[in-house]
């Protein structure tokens, strides 16, 4: 296990070196000169322009930037914004708790919408199974912005039963706000988990032991639950890791569709002023997102199967 | 008359309508006495399994059964789905091939003994007491460190121990066991019919023993019934069958065990297996049978008795085997 645990954390360590040199790395390579990026296109006296060639280390060669950037970035100092002339680090924790509710809230939906159709269309084959086929192919294929624009027109144009613009104040008023653009971040990866949950039920539900199980008079509920489900929870378990990922992500187009301001939002409004610091801050949460969800479900993996156990176990 | 612990009288199973639609078992009919041991013999394909299985009411699926299926009088067939769960944890039990992918991998093995027990309504704590005396009596040391171990922390051998102590857990009148030796090595499989037979004998059980080898079923067993493409083609006790098989592929699946006491090499049954729905009309065996006579590919044995056999074939009274 500690052996695990060491061989794991030192993948994680590369990966963000790597991914972290990318991040950087691309925001340079990107055409254009940084300063007159930073300057917003005014024309500005050659002493401006040296002052924030100094104050962004332009000047300096791009591996003592990139080092200069990494010890910052580990002792919690994102730079300034060029934009917004404010800390990226206070920029975005102001920014994060909306992300972070809808994102809560995109993954509920996703979960009991996806697990639910997923198992419903693993257990009555037939007409169920089919139209869940269906509607979750629809879901997969259809673009958050799309979705977007879609809830906005018949539930806050037509209906008006929600608000398709802002925040809200309080929290009942903030998931209420957040609802349309939950449901929005939600859909396509809804159809991703009932896909993946019917598969690896259907896949579970063929095994002998189920068989065996319902010899034995095991409820059929039972059955379902403790040797079906239960036993289908791993693939389930390595999707629902990436989709946490994903929906970061995807925040950027439903927080610009809903007017949300988060940090979706704050992505693509610093890509669009080419705003380098937020966007290379924003970039690397994505990265560490995804490989601290990757290594949870590492983690959980072996509490689901016991044969993936990485303490030893011999035969009796 | 008093009933019989089982009682199986002229079984058809077919899968029903599409493409797949094909006759399985063909008027199967055997019983099984209260404490007796019964083998049921055939080759692959022959609808052992079928028949064993449909004892517990688990009928291939889209499958149609006629005839009837008594357990204690009351018929499987026409039974309620409540009847039929509590008939499955109570009355009869079956030991499958395979315990690896009989028992679920990622529970523990407590969870296997003791499921039954629990969806009876028996508490935990009584439960998991009474799986830790099981798995006593099926000679795993260390009980209760077994009951938290996962599968894969058994050998087969072991695993098939506790897929029994799981199967005894209700404390069944019968048990069915569909072959639960050809999944184990050749060692392991003595000390598992060891243990089968102990335990069928101590508890007074009866048993539908399943297998393939003439030889092992006719050692352990009461009596035997040779299924041949979804047929009983003969009954007999075991120890006459021994003797004088009277059906030629009952010679043939003698002939085809290997004896130590002759030099002679198993020559085996020549020819392949068919199933029900290849089989040809007259006698099934007929493409097979040393014996057949051009009248053997026109009329469809009947089952009879000769000298306290049962023999489904037209020459049984002229052939004498020995
Ligand atoms: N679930 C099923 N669906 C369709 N056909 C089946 C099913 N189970 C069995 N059959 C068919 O029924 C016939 C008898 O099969 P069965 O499993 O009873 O044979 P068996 O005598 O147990 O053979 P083996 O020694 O290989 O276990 C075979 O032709 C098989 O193809
Ligand atoms: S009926 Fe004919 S073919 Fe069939 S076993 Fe008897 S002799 Fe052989
Ligand atoms: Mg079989």
């Amino acid at each position: 296990m500690a052996g695990f645990l060491l061989r794991r954390i030192g993948g994680i360590a590369v990966t963000l070196v790597v991914t972290s040199f990318l991040v950087f790395g691309s925001v340079h390579l990107a055409p254009g000169d940084p300063a007159s990026f930073l300057l917003g296109g005014r024309s500005a006296s050659p002493a401006a322009v040296a002052a924030i060639k100094e104050q962004y280390h332009l000047n300096d060669p791009f591996l003592v930037q990139y080092t200069k950037w990494v010890g910052g970035v580990v002792t919690g100092d994102f730079g300034k914004s060029a934009t917004f002339r404010q800390d990226v680090g206070g920029l975005i924790a102001a920014r994060l708790p909306t992300t972070l509710l809808l994102i809560g809230y995109a993954g509920v939906l996703i979960l009991i919408g996806g697990l639910a159709s997923g198992a419903l269309a693993a257990l009555r084959r037939g007409v169920v199974d089919r139209a869940v086929l269906v509607g979750t192919g629809v879901a997969t294929a259809t673009p958050s912005f799309v979705a977007a624009i879609g809830l906005i027109s018949v539930f806050a144009v037509r209906l008006g039963w929600f608000p398709a613009f802002g925040n809200g104040e309080g929290f009942g008023d903030r998931i209420y706000h957040l609802t349309l653009p939950a449901a929005a971040l939600a859909l396509t990866f809804v159809g991703l988990l009932a896909r993946v949950t019917r598969t690896s039920m259907l896949e579970e539900l063929g095994r002998e032991h189920v068989e065996v199980a319902r010899s034995r008079g095991v409820p059929g509920s039972d059955v379902v639950r403790r040797h079906v489900l239960r036993n289908a929870l791993g693939p389930i378990t390595t999707v629902t890791g990436t989709i946490v990922a994903g929906l970061l992500v995807a925040t950027s187009i439903v927080e610009t569709a809903f007017g949300l301001s988060g940090v979706g939002q704050l992505l693509v409004s610093s890509v669009t002023v080419k705003d380098f610091p937020v966007v290379q801050a924003v970039s690397l949460l994505v990265v560490v997102t995804f490989v601290v969800a990757n290594l949870i479900v590492d983690l959980v993996q072996p509490l689901i199967d016991p044969r993936l156990s990485h303490a030893k176990g011999g035969t009796r | 008359m008093t009933t019989r612990l089982l009682e199986i009288e002229n079984l058809n199973v077919r899968l029903a309508a599409g493409r797949a639609a094909r006759p399985i078992l063909d008027g199967v009919s055997l019983h099984v006495e209260r404490g007796e041991a019964v083998g049921l013999v055939g080759e692959s394909g022959s609808g052992k399994s079928v028949t064993c299985r449909s004892v517990l009411g688990l009928l291939p699926e889209g499958s149609q059964a006629a005839g009837s299926l008594r357990v204690d009088g009351e018929d499987i067939l026409t039974m309620s789905s409540n009847r039929l769960r509590e008939l499955r944890r109570r009355d009869v039990s079956m030991i499958f091939q395979d315990p690896r992918a009989s028992i679920n991998p990622i529970r523990r093995i407590g969870d296997f003994v003791t499921e039954g027990m629990r969806a009876g309504g028996v508490p935990q704590k009584d439960a998991l007491k009474r799986a830790e005396e099981l798995l006593e009596s099926v000679g795993i040391r260390e009980p209760r460190a077994a009951l938290r171990s996962y599968p894969h922390e058994f050998s087969g051998g072991m695993l098939q121990r506790v897929m029994i102590a799981g199967a005894l857990a209700g404390g069944p009148r019968l048990l069915l066991a569909d072959e639960p030796t050809t999944a184990l090595d050749v060692t392991t499989q003595a000390e598992v019919i060891s243990i089968i037979t102990r335990l069928q004998a101590e508890r007074d059980m009866g048993m539908l023993f399943v297998t393939h080898d003439l030889e092992l079923a006719a050692a352990i067993c009461d009596r035997i019934y040779v299924m041949y493409a979804g047929r009983i083609v003969e009954a007999q006790s075991a120890e006459r069958l021994f003797r004088r098989p009277r059906h030629p592929y009952t010679s043939g699946l003698l002939a085809a065990t290997p004896r130590l006491e002759s030099d002679q090499p198993p020559h085996g049954v020549p020819g392949r297996p068919v199933s029900l729905a290849e089989a040809p009309d007259g006698c099934a065996f007929a493409a097979r049978c040393a014996h057949a006579r051009p009248g053997c590919t026109e009329d469809e044995p009947v089952q009879r008795e000769i000298d306290g056999a049962q023999v489904a074939c037209l020459r049984a009274e002229e052939l004498i085997h020995d």
